[in-house]
């Protein structure tokens, strides 16, 4: 349906192809979250890998930061509808700590987990093979608080909201269970390229 | 249930301040929608071109059949521009809605409840004010609306009037553009908890700055966290 009017103020072309549907390019990188930004102790810090409630493997902050690193830069998009090209992030691929913990991942689905009580569910498939990481920065600095500091999930083919901030761990689960926003109306896988905002898209 | 888009015929469109126009939709929707969602609208040019937006839902859920948006002009916004300077009666666009669970407040959940909006911020909190007064006016509230001046505060005759007819709802505006202006700071937010009591629901809208800054002070002056919701714009 045309809407009288408008125009529109179409990106050159480039952006436009860089674009994802209903997607327009941000210079800023706005700040989206549930309640308060959480205050993080790094010194009671941890990240813990659970299968159900049983914990497989667990790392302090100084062990973590000891892991592999990995540097990824690229194109993030929110469902609010605002991308940003280039942004620049280091972290702990999935791959890698899956290997760090000696283990390969016990289901086919998991759900991230916050500090601030938030969950997300991503198919391990849409996490290993270098697709994602805990990122610990962002632009070559510690990654803001309200970035999701000191460490958030990053899989940046899928809408941001699947890259939990304050990540403090990914519970497997037998079957792919929603989230916080999953049970709210939102697409359970969030591909931004097939614009699946919402349930049924 | 699949979100689908529909088309709402514009039925009003007048200014709300010299810089936020209300338009108001008809949508006819079955199902009453929760005070704090939003919509999302689609423009879509000759040549196929679309942008989206999201807008918070001004109106009370209890109409069903039309919404109230109250849209800030933005500099060179691609749609807000349109919506200031073409959109007009008569005109229809696309939207689906309502969206969002999180930010919401229905009469059920009761109160203290706390509102703390800065600019267009105070759009979804609008929605929550006219459904407590609807549906649970017993239940204490206070609206913390930060300005920059008297004339940008949107539904400014409503709020002075609400806040001297209904007995449990307070208004405390803070103006930063005026002489003597301030800004919202631990005195503020200590002076609205003494007035409300610790609330039992707090949420917080506006632009990303101001809504760090008052969630991390009523964080700090002991509210809990896991009882404040945030939305914020801009970006």
């Amino acid at each position: 349906m045309v809407t009288r009017g408008f125009t529109g103020r179409r990106p050159a072309r480039p952006d436009a192809e860089r674009l994802p549907p209903g997607q327009y390019l941000t210079e800023d990188f706005p700040v989206l979250q549930l309640g308060p930004t959480p205050r993080i102790d790094l010194a009671r810090w941890r990240f813990t890998l659970r299968e159900g409630s049983k914990p497989l493997k667990s790392w302090t902050w100084d062990e973590f930061e000891a892991l592999p690193r990995t540097r990824w830069r690229g194109d993030i998009h929110c469902v609010t509808k605002w991308s940003k090209f280039d942004t620049a992030w280091e972290g702990v691929t999935i791959d890698d700590l899956l290997a760090a913990a000696g283990i390969e991942a016990p289901t086919a689905y998991l759900l991230a987990e916050g500090y601030d009580d938030y969950t997300t569910n991503v198919p391990v498939a849409d996490l290993t093979g270098a697709k994602a990481m805990v990122a610990t920065r962002y632009a070559g600095e510690p990654i803001p608080p309200d970035h999701g500091g000191p460490a958030r999930l990053l899989v940046p083919h899928l809408y941001f909201w699947k890259s939990a901030k304050w990540v403090k761990g990914l519970r497997f689960t037998q079957k792919d269970e929603a989230g916080f926003w999953e049970l709210r109306g939102y697409h359970m896988v969030g591909d931004p390229w097939r614009e699946q905002r919402f349930t049924g898209d | 249930m699949p979100l689908v888009w529909q088309e709402a015929r514009i039925t009003a469109a007048v200014p709300e301040t010299p810089r936020v126009r209300r338009l108001t939709l008809a949508v006819g929707w079955s199902k009453p929608f929760r005070a704090g969602q939003h919509v999302d609208v689609r423009l879509t040019a000759p040549d196929g071109y679309q942008a989206q937006r999201s807008y918070s839902i001004a109106s009370s859920p209890t109409n069903r059949e039309t919404i109230d948006l109250l849209i800030e002009r933005l500099d060179d916004g691609e749609v807000s521009g349109f919506f200031a300077d073409v959109a007009e009666p008569g005109d229809a666009i696309e939207l689906r809605g309502p969206i969002g669970g999180a930010f919401v407040w229905d009469p059920a959940q009761g109160g203290p409840l706390l509102l703390v909006g800065g600019g267009s911020g105070v759009v979804p909190l609008l929605a929550m004010l006219r459904h407590r007064a609807e549906a649970a006016p017993g239940v204490p509230a206070l609206l913390l609306y930060s300005a920059r001046t008297l004339d940008e505060v949107i539904a400014r005759e409503e709020l002075l009037r609400r806040d001297a007819e209904e007995p449990d709802f307070r208004l405390r505006l803070v103006l930063t553009r005026s002489p003597g202006g301030r800004r919202i700071d631990a005195a503020t937010i200590g002076e609205t908890l003494a007035a409300l009591g610790t609330p039992a629901h707090t949420f917080v809208c506006g632009a990303n700055p101001f809504v760090s800054a008052a969630s991390d002070l009523l964080v700090e002056a002991g509210v809990p966290a896991r009882t404040i919701r945030t939305e914020r714009f801009g970006g």
